[in-house]
């Protein structure tokens, strides 16, 4: 079981790698032998030299007809086997336990927060992590309930603590069923992901079965958690948008 | 119609970043007030110039439509369920929804203890429906079906089909709160996008060519016809009413003047809420919103981005994100952003509608607007320079160079001065005056009427015109008193 584990996130590899390399374009088709008609508002005509375009700025994304694809399985990952768990979920769980197991694995994230706290070298955040962690995790019994509520929380992770040392994004990257991400943050998350898996082996003594059902209730927790919902904006530029909102939003993230 | 940058766009930033498990702790207010104070300090004298100021300003609106984005999608605070009782308007001799100002209404809404009392949720199912047996072009493959969504009383009631504003979508946050409010009277509810909606447009339209009233109209009943279809086994309905909000308002009062002759519904009560009254005065003012962007409509990206920028600096400082909704009025009291910065935010939430639907249509028609005719999209086609080009155009450019020629094609008498005149409520004028089913609940300085075409309503509906002081365009739907009389009208 622990092998097949592993070896998930391998096999997602080596498909993402398979996949960028047979590539799907982007471009919009033209038939054969015909030159373009120009439309009404051509880019030309509209755009003046040096406007530039909201979803133009340098947001790398060479792998874009791979990160489509990608997008398009997430929603229907999303349609056929996690909305309907995270609904099957809801509706079996009482609300004060949903709200117990939420706060279980914020707690949890605050193990993240606290270890990337400290590569970055930053005092109060990891001041204000080890109190949260600590009073969380008895007095709150094992952080089911928030009782630090008052202390300040943040959300750091290994992408950040990359990007705080000056590491570069890299390209734009759709990830399977996590979503809008980039090399730097998907290497962030696979690196994180790892130390807490260390961190339970070593601390827990938990049966393949209950570790299990921990990692399926997180993820149900999280996507509970998320009110995004593919193809659901009501925009044909959602894709640019997501990108440009998760890019900048990553920005700010790591700048403060 | 007042679906804001926060609506969209940054519903967008939160959720984005929630996926990346960006969660947002509920939360004390005096820290990011002291927070804010740091930053006034920050800014105060490093920058000079009205256009820093102005950007700083609208920085300070993002932040806090951001921060209200949040507060909405994360902790909003739990009323507790009433059963059927009324909503009880205000206790207050006068009308006392907070904002005077229209912009600052339009923007904020209504906070938090101002707003009626709703349950935090109601028994509500989101469906998909065919509407038409077509194929769809490629790159709309998700928008083959139309999403609506309804919440049904267990027992005999009347039904209630709610229509969303321009480019809203039938969960948007108006319809939502709506549907709350109707479900919570004892009404079955039904919830329906715009007909400018992307999702309504592929599935719906016949034409694919949104906008024009008499047609939308048409899309409309059958939508609501083929819901019903779906609905008669489930429930037993009394009778049927209709309201929409903004655009909705206007398309309520044609589908309302449709019903007269199809007669399926026979709707016993229609309520329009801040309608246009002609639909072009009304996009025309929308879309020079767009001229109070510092530099003008050519720095639109770059206004986004200075935004963005100007919020990484408050963010930065800011620690931990504690929000709560009185945050955000504190913080707008605080900082008071001018009017301009105000109406270019409100400019830009309908410059990303109009080119959702502009964009849209061109894809379902091939009529060579921003797209050339003889390109297709595939399913993994980006949309390139199209997707810049298609944010330059404004609704009024639409009206012109797509919708009108269109138009003109199926009918080669008409004039654009005809055509705009169509688009009107004064077309229908005569029937509006002596149906007595038709209410409309307005506010006197909505921004999205011209100056007096407000004394259309009372002039056209008398007593059925009610006229609230303030509350911009729909900022005060979810006030208290707005709701309860919303509920009332339909009650009578």
């Amino acid at each position: 079981m622990t092998t097949a584990k592993n070896k998930f996130p391998a096999a997602l590899l080596l498909l993402m790698g398979v996949l960028a390399f047979t590539g799907c374009s982007t471009k919009p088709v033209l038939p054969e032998g015909e030159d373009v008609i120009p439309p009404d508002f051509s880019a030309e005509r509209v755009l003046g030299k040096d406007v530039e375009g909201l979803h133009e700025e340098a947001i790398s994304d060479p792998w874009e007809g791979f990160n489509r694809s990608i997008y398009r399985f997430n929603y229907r990952f999303d349609k056929y086997i996690f909305l309907p768990a995270v609904g099957a979920y809801q509706a079996v769980t009482p609300d004060i336990a949903e709200k117990g197991i939420h706060n279980f694995f914020r707690n949890i994230q605050d193990v993240t927060t606290l270890i990337n706290s400290i590569l970055q070298l930053s005092f109060d955040k990891t001041m204000h992590t080890t109190t949260r962690l600590m009073v969380n995790s008895t007095i709150g019994l094992l952080g089911f309930i928030n009782v630090a509520s008052d202390v300040p929380r943040s959300d750091e992770d290994f992408g950040q603590t990359l990007g705080h040392w000056g590491v570069g994004t890299g390209p734009f990257l759709v990830l399977p069923v996590m979503g809008p991400s980039n090399v730097r943050d998907g290497i962030g998350l696979g690196v994180d992901w790892y130390a807490l898996k260390e961190i339970r082996d070593r601390t827990t003594d938990l049966e393949t079965w209950q570790e299990l059902t921990w990692d399926i209730l997180k993820a149900l927790d999280l996507r509970a958690h998320t009110a995004f919902r593919y193809y659901e904006t009501g925009s044909p530029f959602e894709y640019e948008w997501v990108r440009l909102l998760y890019t900048t939003k990553r920005k700010l993230d790591v700048e403060r | 119609m007042r679906r804001l940058f926060s609506g969209w766009l940054i519903s967008f930033a939160v959720q984005a970043g929630v996926v990346n498990g960006w969660m947002v702790s509920s939360a004390a207010t005096q820290q990011l007030d002291d927070t804010l104070k740091n930053v006034n300090k920050t800014f105060s004298g490093s920058e000079a110039g009205w256009i820093m100021t102005s950007v700083k300003n609208s920085f300070y609106t993002y932040l806090v439509l951001l921060v209200t984005a949040i507060a909405l999608v994360g902790c909003s605070t739990t009323p507790k369920p009433k059963g059927e009782a009324a909503f009880p308007p205000s206790n207050a001799t006068s009308y006392d929804y907070p904002f005077d100002n229209s912009y600052l209404a339009t923007v904020l809404g209504t906070p938090e203890k101002y707003r009626a009392e709703l349950p935090k949720e109601i028994p509500l199912k989101k469906r998909k429906i065919k509407i038409f047996d077509r194929d769809v072009p490629e790159a709309l493959w998700s928008d083959a079906e139309l999403r609506y969504s309804y919440a049904l009383q267990k027992k005999a009631a009347p039904l209630i089909f709610l229509i969303a504003g321009t480019g809203a979508s039938y969960d948007g946050g108006k319809n939502t709160n709506m549907g709350k409010a109707f479900y919570e009277a004892g009404f079955h509810v039904v919830s329906i996008s715009s007909p400018t909606h992307m999702n309504f447009i592929v599935s719906s339209s016949k034409s694919g060519v949104p906008g024009h009233v008499f047609e939308d109209a048409e899309d409309i009943y059958r939508v609501m016809e083929k819901i019903w279809g779906k609905l008669k086994k489930k429930i037993e309905v009394t009778d049927f009413y209709v309201t929409g909000y903004s655009l909705g308002g206007l398309n309520a009062a044609f589908v309302t003047y449709l019903d007269e002759k199809r007669q399926v519904f026979n709707f016993r009560k229609a309520l329009l809420i801040n309608p246009p009254v002609r639909l072009y005065s009304s996009i025309s003012l929308l879309d020079r919103m767009l001229e109070n962007i510092p530099g003008g409509v050519d720095n639109f990206p770059l206004f986004y981005n200075k935004l963005v920028e100007e919020i990484g600096r408050v963010y930065k400082r800011v620690d931990q994100l504690n929000l709560s909704e009185d945050f955000v009025y504190q913080a707008f009291n605080a900082v008071d952003p001018g009017n301009e910065e105000l109406a270019a935010l409100i400019g830009v939430s309908f410059r990303i509608s109009s080119a959702n639907m502009a964009f849209t249509s061109d894809l379902m028609t091939d009529a060579g607007y921003i797209k050339p005719k003889n390109v297709s999209f595939t399913k993994n086609t980006s949309p390139g320079e199209y997707d810049a080009v298609a944010h330059r155009l404004g609704f009024t450019d639409f009206f012109h160079v797509y919708f009108y020629p269109y138009h003109k094609e199926l009918n080669p008498e008409l004039t654009r001065a005809e055509l705009i005149g169509q688009m009107s409520l004064g077309n229908i004028e005569d029937y509006l005056r002596s149906a007595e089913k038709i209410e409309v609940m307005h506010n006197q300085n909505d921004l999205i009427l011209e100056p007096g075409d407000i004394d259309f309503f009372p002039r056209v509906f008398g007593d059925r015109a009610k006229i609230y002081p303030k509350g911009g365009h729909c900022g005060n739907m979810d006030y208290r008193d707005n709701v309860a009389h919303m509920v009332n009208v339909f009650r009578q």
